[in-house]
């Protein structure tokens, strides 16, 4: 209501308004100013329409030519910067979840070779546990078969030795038996007899 | 320097221009324009010109107003509606650095003029009916039968959804005008305080205060308003572009 009531203002005062400003040569000077200004009498300076036409032109040279800069440069330009860093996060974005695939799978075949090094490792230990075993088991075996043919070949030279010394005992009894029967009866006595004596006592 | 709070309102002629009869001269608001032109396109080329993976700070700020301005856009029109995108930034950024412009003292504030919100909310609504006919025809006219309404309201509806349509112009315009024009009026009304006072001698100085701190205050507010003006003028272009990309789906 107060736009449209000061519209009908200027434009009733618009026809006294341009009178005035042609006489005062264009010029407006304070007092003018202070004068037009004044309540009532003067009209409202925003409602003053004698500037409307060279307003609205230059607002359309310069609304039009920024409009012209925003569209053609401006909004291009800030355009094509976002677009381009958002692209660049992307890739980036991309290239670290390649990265993050590539390190999960060489981490998983870390584990791997390890689990798989680890399982060989075991099956060396056990085998050469079990070789470490059966050699002692075989070198005992062997030193005992060994130590068993060493008793047996001294128990049959014992034996051996022992037989021979029981018949050298028979021979000596016999020589010893002729001598003392050479020495109490004075006579000889054959070997035969002697032997056959002594297998009788023998026999005994 | 005049005391009057709408001297700094006024539009002076610069350089005389007439072109059939009428006056087409390069005034203080034109001058206001091109430097409002030359500040925003030249900070947003001047800051992107080096085109960095990584931002500078100066550099994030244009691509946060970009960001900004299509998040709205893609919420308020969806995806259909981003061909729109240049208009509704160009808008944005020309009256956020309008207005932000005018909060330097002395400094004309071209959106402080009626005309020229005028003519950009004109802007927007005439985009908004030459799309909507040209994508639709005559089925962008659904934007003013809405659904589920019973048929003895109907005429009812549909007078009051024109209406609402025809004002949205108006609304859209007075609201960031009223707005500018208002901040600056307060802020040089409580500023003339602060002259007029201190010169009483050491009374008035220390009455003077008071209005000092009020007008640091609204200058801080201004700068809000400065913002949230070509914010909300935003987002109510985007509310009104999804009109004309999707009529009759409210």
């Amino acid at each position: 209501m107060f736009v449209t009531a000061a519209y009908a203002q200027s434009t009733t005062t618009e026809g006294a308004e341009a009178h005035d400003a042609a006489a005062a040569g264009e010029v407006h000077t304070e007092t003018g100013v202070a004068h037009e200004g004044e309540h009532g009498s003067g009209v409202f300076p925003p409602f003053d329409s004698t500037h409307f036409a060279s307003q609205l032109l230059w607002l359309a040279i310069t609304f039009g030519l920024f409009y012209l800069l925003m569209s053609k440069v401006i909004i291009p330009r800030i355009g094509s910067i976002l677009e381009t860093r958002h692209d660049r996060i992307a890739q980036d974005l991309d290239e670290a979840s390649r990265l993050k695939g590539e390190a999960d799978a060489a981490i998983a075949a870390y584990e791997q070779e390890l689990a798989g090094a680890r399982a060989k490792g075991h099956s060396i230990a056990d085998t050469a546990r079990e070789a470490a075993k059966s050699k002692a088991k075989a070198d005992r075996d062997g030193v005992e078969a060994d130590l068993a043919k060493k008793i047996a070949a001294a128990e049959a030279r014992i034996g051996d030795i022992k037989s021979k010394a029981l018949a050298d005992v028979g021979a000596i009894a016999e020589e010893t038996a002729t001598a003392i029967v050479k020495q109490l009866i004075g006579g000889t006595v054959t070997k035969s007899e002697i032997a056959a004596a002594f297998k009788a006592s023998a026999g005994n | 320097m005049s005391n009057d709070p709408t001297h700094q309102f006024l539009v002076n002629k610069i350089v005389s221009i007439d072109i059939g009869g009428i006056d087409f001269s390069f005034t203080n608001a034109s001058l206001f324009m091109v430097a409002t032109v030359g500040a925003a396109a030249g900070f947003l080329y001047l800051t992107t010109s080096q085109r960095g993976l990584i931002p500078t700070r100066m550099q994030s700020v244009s691509e946060m107003s970009y960001e900004f301005i299509a998040s709205m856009l893609r919420e308020g029109a969806g995806s259909q509606g981003m061909k729109f995108f240049p208009m509704v930034f160009s808008l944005f950024m020309f009256i956020l650095t309008a207005n932000l412009l005018g909060m330097v003292p002395y400094f004309f504030t071209v959106t402080s003029q009626i005309i020229v919100t005028f003519a950009l909310a004109v802007f927007v609504i005439g985009t908004v009916i030459l799309y909507g006919f040209y994508k639709h025809g005559f089925g962008f006219l659904k934007l003013f039968v809405p659904h589920g309404v019973p048929g003895a309201l109907l005429p009812l509806v549909v007078a009051i959804e024109i209406i609402s349509f025809l004002s949205r112009p108006i609304s859209l315009s007075v609201r960031l005008f009223a707005n500018m024009l208002a901040g600056h009026i307060t802020l040089k009304v409580f500023a003339g305080f602060v002259a007029s006072l201190s010169a009483f001698g050491a009374l008035g100085i220390g009455g003077a205060i008071l209005p000092l701190i009020m007008t640091v205050a609204l200058t801080g507010l201004e700068f809000l308003v400065a913002f949230l003006q070509a914010y909300v003028f935003a987002v109510l272009t985007c509310m009104y572009l999804n009109d004309a990309v999707h009529p009759g789906s409210h």
